[in-house]
């Protein structure tokens, strides 16, 4: 028997698009649902826009701080989702089993999971923004962004590694493991400053900010859209959202593996229900 | 047929812990609520796998038969790579299954019991991800796939419906061809046959035997169907509560065990485990 082939980095490149393509037929079958999630988001956007219209002073710029709060919360929501609950799913299809034991890197996996989030999650943002913009007949003529995109996606890595961490949760409990990662979700939520200012938080939680990438991708793309600052304005924050992003996916993939070991010694790597 | 060894099991265990819910209305934990009740439960060990050996020689068909709960889905899951045995050791083509567990998983391919797919998507959808996870490009696979699935009977159209919509046979059939396009060196078949109509079933052992015949593929099938094992299998293992019970080619079990040196592979299980058949335990 002769030693089996490694496999390149192009057969590692083909199964990552492997799953991204699995994920867009899958969006693509449940698109009634989509459709509604879309719709909820929009409503949800407006009304919490609305907000900056009821407050005294001028609306606009108010109106726009709390949209990019309410849009970036649910970008950064949707590619946590996608990566922390992509155990949980397989688990419910009855696909973990076929998928664990696929010949991939489990980075290649994951991977492909994340770069479909944060297609899946710009695409909705675009779409959300476009609806909302016009709406309020918002203006984003002074904005850059470009600057705001490129916080975006630097923060996305953060959020990845997040999610890697959050992802072990449904490992380790097959049936509180998927909730659990809300808590982790909503705690973010709190101290990251997404429709306020992260200084009206009581002093005892304001340090607990300053761990969260997300309080750094919020002021970063407000700084780039709300006061047009340049991108060398912006490297503060992509600096720090960078480093976060590195420091971050290598400890949620030692975490994720950890979990998945222990998984195997326990027998949990297996469909539910 | 060659000796060369392609599956190599020895002395292996594995125990699973696991909460007993009706231990929680023994007195002990009356006045206790249900949700106290059941975390103060001490979680007892339940052995699925107790010390088995044995070996697959390369190119045959190997039957693991025992009733449920018999440990027979553990072991494959052991050689799948998706569960630690807690003692002894397992190779496949001289890989060791925890250390080379990459390697390993490069050679095997596995159809289990229930057809694991992602159900809103068609069986072509699902095949090709399956392609694409294995190193094949979609179009290869996918064409291998379509053929396979209609040497097993199936419409080429059924193959673009979604998988929810195909019967409980039609699933299967769809799993075998996405565990055989991939051309695995080693084939699990975890109860591959199990509530298929009669047709269904025989084209699928037809395939497995041509599989065999045409492909250098060692395939390790569990079942419970004794009929099928002695159609299908070279040499088979007993196993039953984690324990290997007998082993050997079905003509010398039946010449052995069977009454009178003769009778069926069901009366040779009857008699190495003395225990009634099929056994009403839940499924492991």
């Amino acid at each position: 028997m002769d030693a089996p082939r490694r496999r390149s980095l192009r057969t590692e490149l083909g199964a990552l698009l492997g799953f991204v393509e699995r994920n867009f037929y899958l969006t693509r079958r449940y698109l009634g649902w989509e459709v509604v999630f879309l719709f909820y988001t929009v409503v949800n956007t407006l009304t919490i826009a609305f907000i900056g219209v009821t407050t005294p002073g001028e609306a606009g710029p108010k109106v726009l701080y709390l949209v990019i709060g309410a849009l970036l919360w649910g970008y950064l929501s949707v590619i946590f989702h996608d990566v922390s609950e992509s155990v949980a799913w397989e688990r419910w299809e009855g696909t973990i089993e076929y998928t664990f034991m696929a010949p991939i890197h489990r980075l290649t996996h994951l991977g492909g999971m994340c770069v479909y989030a944060i297609a899946y999650g710009i695409t909705r943002s675009i779409i959300v923004l476009t609806v909302v913009a016009f709406f309020f007949k918002l203006s984003l003529s002074g904005a850059n962004l470009p600057g705001a995109l490129a916080v975006l996606l630097v923060s996305s890595i953060a959020f990845i590694g997040l999610g890697l961490m959050a992802a072990v949760l449904p490992l380790l409990s097959t049936e509180r493991g998927p909730q659990a990662t809300h808590i982790m979700e909503g705690f973010i939520l709190l101290v990251s400053g997404v429709y306020y200012e992260v200084e009206v938080l009581p002093s005892w939680l304001r340090p607990i900010s300053v761990l969260s990438p997300a309080t750094y991708t919020l002021r970063g793309v407000r700084a780039a859209i709300l006061e047009g600052a340049a991108m060398r304005d912006l490297v503060g924050y992509l600096v720090i959202l960078a480093v976060m992003g590195l420091g971050l996916i290598p400890l949620g993939l030692a975490v994720f593996r950890m979990g998945e070991r222990h998984a195997m010694k326990a027998g949990k790597l297996k469909r539910h229900g | 047929m060659t000796w060369e060894p392609a599956v190599t099991c020895t002395a292996v265990s594995k125990t699973f812990y696991e909460k007993d819910e009706t231990l929680a209305y023994l007195p002990e934990y009356r006045g206790l609520a249900g949700r106290w009740r059941y975390a103060r439960l001490r979680p007892r060990a339940v052995r699925a796998v107790d010390g088995v050996s044995f070996e697959v020689r390369r190119g045959e068909i190997y039957g693991v038969l025992g009733p449920n709960g018999s440990g027979k889905s553990t072991l494959i899951r052991l050689l799948s790579t998706l569960l630690e045995p807690d003692a002894g050791e397992m190779s496949v083509f001289g890989l060791d299954v925890v250390r080379d567990r990459l390697a390993v998983r490069q050679l095997i391919n596995r159809v289990s019991v229930e057809a694991a797919f992602f159900k809103k998507l068609s069986a072509l959808e699902n095949l090709r991800y399956a392609a694409r996870l294995y190193g094949l490009a979609p179009r290869e696979g996918t064409e291998k796939a379509l053929d396979i699935l209609e040497r097993l009977g199936l419409e080429r159209r059924k193959a673009f419906v979604s998988v929810e919509n195909l019967s409980r046979g039609m699933q299967q059939k769809v799993a075998v061809a996405r565990a055989l396009f991939t051309s695995p060196v080693l084939l699990l078949l975890d109860e591959p046959t199990t509530g298929l109509d009669p047709r269904s079933k025989r084209e699928v052992q037809d395939f497995v035997l041509e599989v065999r015949a045409f492909h250098d593929t060692t395939v390790l099938l569990t079942s419970h169907d004794m009929a099928e094992a002695d159609r299908l299998c070279d040499r088979v293992a007993f196993i039953d509560e984690g324990r290997l019970r007998a082993e050997g080619r079905p003509s010398e079990l039946k010449e052995r065990y069977g009454p009178n040196g003769a009778g069926t592979l069901e009366d040779v299980f009857l008699e190495v485990t003395g225990r009634r058949w099929p056994g009403e335990e839940d499924e492991d």
